[in-house]
């Protein structure tokens, strides 16, 4: 009999009550932070009291992430796509170690290796797809990268169900519930963590602007919500966060949309950030040089009506790239705070304060990341949907593939409709 | 740290179970009219009889929905597909059913739907492309399909934020992670086996198929030479019968792709003709189901006695096919079984008397459906062309002059294009 056999009644119980009376922190023992902050900020900020010290320690790691995301700007796009792999990997980390945590004392074989098995075949999968993307032309001159690229779906799904049939064949008797827990646990992590570091990485290479931008309006965002707050903050936004304030938030959205015009502006000067990215098989490096598109060339507006009497003038010169990133601070005001809602309900449901220790006064990377991840998603499908057609060298690449009497067939027809829009000469001279 | 482990676990209710309720023993849901012509049997040979039965009923329904043609198998997949997430969304909401989550089910039932309208707009517009093109509303819906799709899914999102209250987090966030694991496996699953059937109908019959005859071979080798259990979690399996359903699985395929190959009806893909506003199947059978002459092995030519063997190359696809079905599909079955036994549960529902519910039929075919889609885009079928001309002019001009010049210099180089006269 099935019931009586198992004898994993000790192993969990999810109750729906997460102990009732200790809704937040203060009433349960939390976890013992181990105190990271280097021994000289400690000691340079010894005589401050304990609030004024935590808002020092707060206030120049964020500028040291600052300045550290510029560095690596300057750095280029392989190293900010190293920097994104790694970010992703901690990230990844950091979950699976919570939940590890939470199911601790079990000895739950395997469990370890096979999450970072997923984690590798997951990246495999996806780096494969972008390499052979973006790098066509180098894949196709390597041989074993050919057949690689060739076979790589099915390649990535033998070692995809080779994880599987791990997992089932590591199944044991008494830890079935714990095992599929945690076999849940591994693929929704995957599946937020690992596919939205791609999706950053597809919208890198649409242009680093189109990575810039976004992730500077979300942190912009969480800045300006918080002075707002600490200054005018009186009306709470939602339970789950009590700091947040309706004054933090509406405030935070209006200056994060005049952020973003002002840093859009600015940026779109500029090739470097402006052009997509490039592998040039010449010089196996990648560059990042173009005709601008009309996305950021100067164009004139006419202010409406109601505009100019207030500022003045009758049309303004903008880049058209500042319209869209309206939409993109706009979103990241009002809909990436979720993301950080929902981060926060999870760690009170699984009673962390943070996520990890990694960054002193801040927590985890998870902590600084939670809001990024929608916004990187909504990135890549605003500009799947409104800016950017089709990627042509995939285009090239899926049409070699087909039989000569389809190759054939599409040709005439590409060659016909350039012909009625007057792209090309007569039909002979094509 | 001990002192302080312990208290976490007792807090977070790690050593009690006293909350998962027991199942209530499932209700007899076999129809009167079978129990009354079996009354007079014992009860083993009754649930032998009915199960006969029912496999027999739902061979000859599915041999039904064949004639019947693609469209109804379409809806019949997609009822499936809803019947299976229900099953296993209901088994969630029932583990944790004493608390009064709000919005769960609905909840639930929004991601499902919007999932599936991403799918459905992403696979089955491509297919329906002339059909799409006539109506304006269509096109704009089409045109920003992904768009449209990730703010419903957003509003489900938010929604579910919103809907956290404040004693009930874990358990919410343990049904949110539920649902998604749950959209990921049958939804997605599901439009594999509908692209699948897209590419002809053999491809969705002949990996189903191979599945069944595996279940049912490896049951009656099983039953008649069973010695050897295979895996503890399925104590009724044995290497005999997994041994002796693999050849006769191989062997079944073989022999069935054989007789599907020869009809168009089965083998040409799926296409919908604007002017009948119908599907359908005819086309001129592509190299695969074109009788070919094989030379056997020297070895296999002692045996058999014949030289050469007229073949359909098919049907060495199809002996792929069925291995996968017979060696890989099984651990689909073991994953349910553990399910099952995690969450204390002898079967999914009780949808078929004798059999459980759709999920308990349908376990194994899962792997397969993704198999033979990751199969059929490595190793058969190319891109769609009329997906790529779609794409192709809706490039740039400059980069549409590009990719002209490129596939220009590419043709000649092939002599598929003949140079102009005027060079």
């Amino acid at each position: 009999n099935l019931q009586e056999s198992e004898s994993e009644n000790k192993l969990d119980g999810e109750t729906a009550s997460d102990s009732e009376s200790k809704s937040e922190f203060g009433g349960s023992p939390p976890v013992p932070t181990s105190d990271d902050t280097p021994e000289v900020l400690n000691r340079a900020l010894s005589n401050l009291s304990s609030r004024w010290k935590n808002w020092w320690v707060r206030g120049i790691l964020t500028l040291a992430m600052i300045t550290f995301f510029f560095i690596i700007i300057y750095l280029g796009p392989m190293v900010l796509m190293t920097i994104v792999m790694c970010v992703q990997i901690k990230c990844f980390h950091e979950i699976i170690t919570i939940g590890y945590n939470v199911y601790h004392s079990y000895d739950l074989p395997w469990f370890r290796t096979l999450s970072w098995y997923f984690l590798l075949c997951v990246n495999y999968f996806f780096y494969g797809e972008t390499v052979t993307d973006y790098f066509f032309t180098l894949v196709q001159r390597e041989e074993p990268l050919r057949i690689l690229s060739k076979y790589h779906r099915f390649i990535s799904f033998a070692l995809y169900l080779t994880g599987f049939c791990m997992f089932v064949l590591s199944l044991v008797k008494k830890h079935y519930r714990l095992q599929f827990y945690m076999f849940g646990w591994t693929h929704v992590t995957l599946l937020i963590v690992v596919t939205q570091s791609h999706l950053i990485i597809h919208n890198l290479f649409e242009g680093m602007i189109w990575f810039i931008v976004p992730i500077s309006c979300v942190i912009c965002n969480d800045i300006m919500a918080y002075m707002f707050g600490f200054f005018f903050g009186r009306t709470p936004l939602i339970k789950l966060s009590p700091k947040k304030t309706w004054e933090g938030f509406i405030g935070g959205f209006f200056a994060t949309v005049l952020f973003g015009l002002l840093l859009s502006y600015v940026m779109s000067g500029y090739r470097c950030f402006t052009c997509p990215v490039e592998f040039n098989n010449d010089t196996n490096s990648f560059t990042v040089d173009c005709e601008p598109s009309e996305l950021f060339q100067l164009q004139e507006y006419n202010i409406p009506l109601v505009l100019q009497s207030v500022v003045g003038w009758k049309t303004v010169r903008m880049y058209p790239f500042q319209i869209h990133s309206i939409a993109l601070s706009t979103f990241a005001s009002l809909i990436g705070p979720f993301g950080g809602f929902f981060a926060s309900g999870f760690k009170r449901a699984f009673k962390i304060k943070d996520f990890a220790n990694t960054i002193p006064g801040h927590g985890g990377i998870m902590d600084r990341f939670d809001c990024q991840y929608l916004m990187a998603t909504f990135v890549n499908v605003y500009i799947a949907s409104f800016i950017r057609g089709p990627n042509p060298s995939k285009l090239i690449q899926q049409f070699l593939t087909l039989r000569p009497d389809q190759q054939l067939h599409i040709f005439n027809t590409l060659k016909a409709h350039l012909v009625d829009k007057g792209l090309l000469g007569s039909p002979e001279d094509a | 740290q001990e002192v302080y482990l312990e208290e976490r676990l007792r807090e977070l209710d790690l050593r009690s179970d006293s909350d998962v309720p027991d199942v209530p023993p499932p209700t007899d849901s076999t129809p009167e009219i079978l129990k009354r012509a079996l009354s007079g049997l014992s009860a083993r040979w009754k649930n032998w009889w009915i199960r006969g039965i029912l496999t027999l009923a739902m061979i000859s329904g599915f041999f039904l929905i064949i004639y019947l043609g693609s469209f109804m198998l379409m809806l019949l997949v997609l009822s499936i597909q809803v019947k299976c997430y229900h099953e296993i969304i209901t088994i969630g909401y029932r583990v944790y059913h004493s608390y009064d989550l709000p919005w769960f089910r609905s909840l639930s039932w929004y991601f499902l739907l919007c999932v599936n309208y991403f799918f459905y707009g992403e696979t089955v517009a491509d297919y329906f492309a002339t059909f799409v093109q006539r109506r304006e509303q269509l096109q704009f819906l089409i045109r920003y399909h992904r768009f449209i799709s990730f703010a419903l899914y957003l509003t489900g999102f938010c929604m579910f934020v919103l809907s956290l209250v404040k004693k009930h987090y874990r358990l919410q966030f343990y049904m949110f992670a539920w649902t998604h694991v749950t959209l990921l496996i049958t939804v997605t699953q599901s439009h594999l086996v509908i692209q699948n059937l897209f590419e002809g109908m053999i491809w969705f019959l002949v990996p189903i198929s191979s599945v069944i005859c595996n279940d049912i071979t490896a049951y009656i080798f099983g039953f008649f030479f069973g010695r050897t259990p295979l895996i503890k979690l399925s104590p009724k399996k044995t290497w005999e019968g997994f041994i002796g359903g693999f050849f006769s699985t191989v062997v079944f395929g073989f022999v069935f792709s054989y007789f599907l190959a020869q009809h168009q009806y089965f083998v040409c893909p799926e296409e919908y003709n604007s002017e009948t506003n119908r599907f359908v199947t005819e086309c001129e059978p592509s190299e695969l189901f074109q009788m070919k002459k094989y030379s056997l092995p020297p070895l296999l030519q002692a045996v058999l006695g014949w030289e050469a063997v007229n073949m359909y190359p098919f049907q060495m696809h199809s002996i792929a096919l069925s291995t996968f079905a017979s060696l890989i599909g099984p651990f689909g079955g073991f994953f349910a079984s553990g399910f099952k036994r995690a969450f204390k549960i002898k079967d999914f529902a009780d949808t078929i008397p004798g059999h459980g519910g759709i999920m308990d039929r349908f376990d194994c075919q899962y792997l397969m459906a993704t198999f033979v889609h990751v199969y059929i885009t490595s190793f058969i079928r190319g891109p769609n062309p009329s997906k790529l001309l779609k794409q192709l002019l809706v490039l740039q001009p400059e980069q549409q002059l590009n990719v002209y010049k490129t596939l220009k210099s590419h043709l000649l180089e092939k002599g598929i294009l003949q140079p102009s006269l005027r060079g």
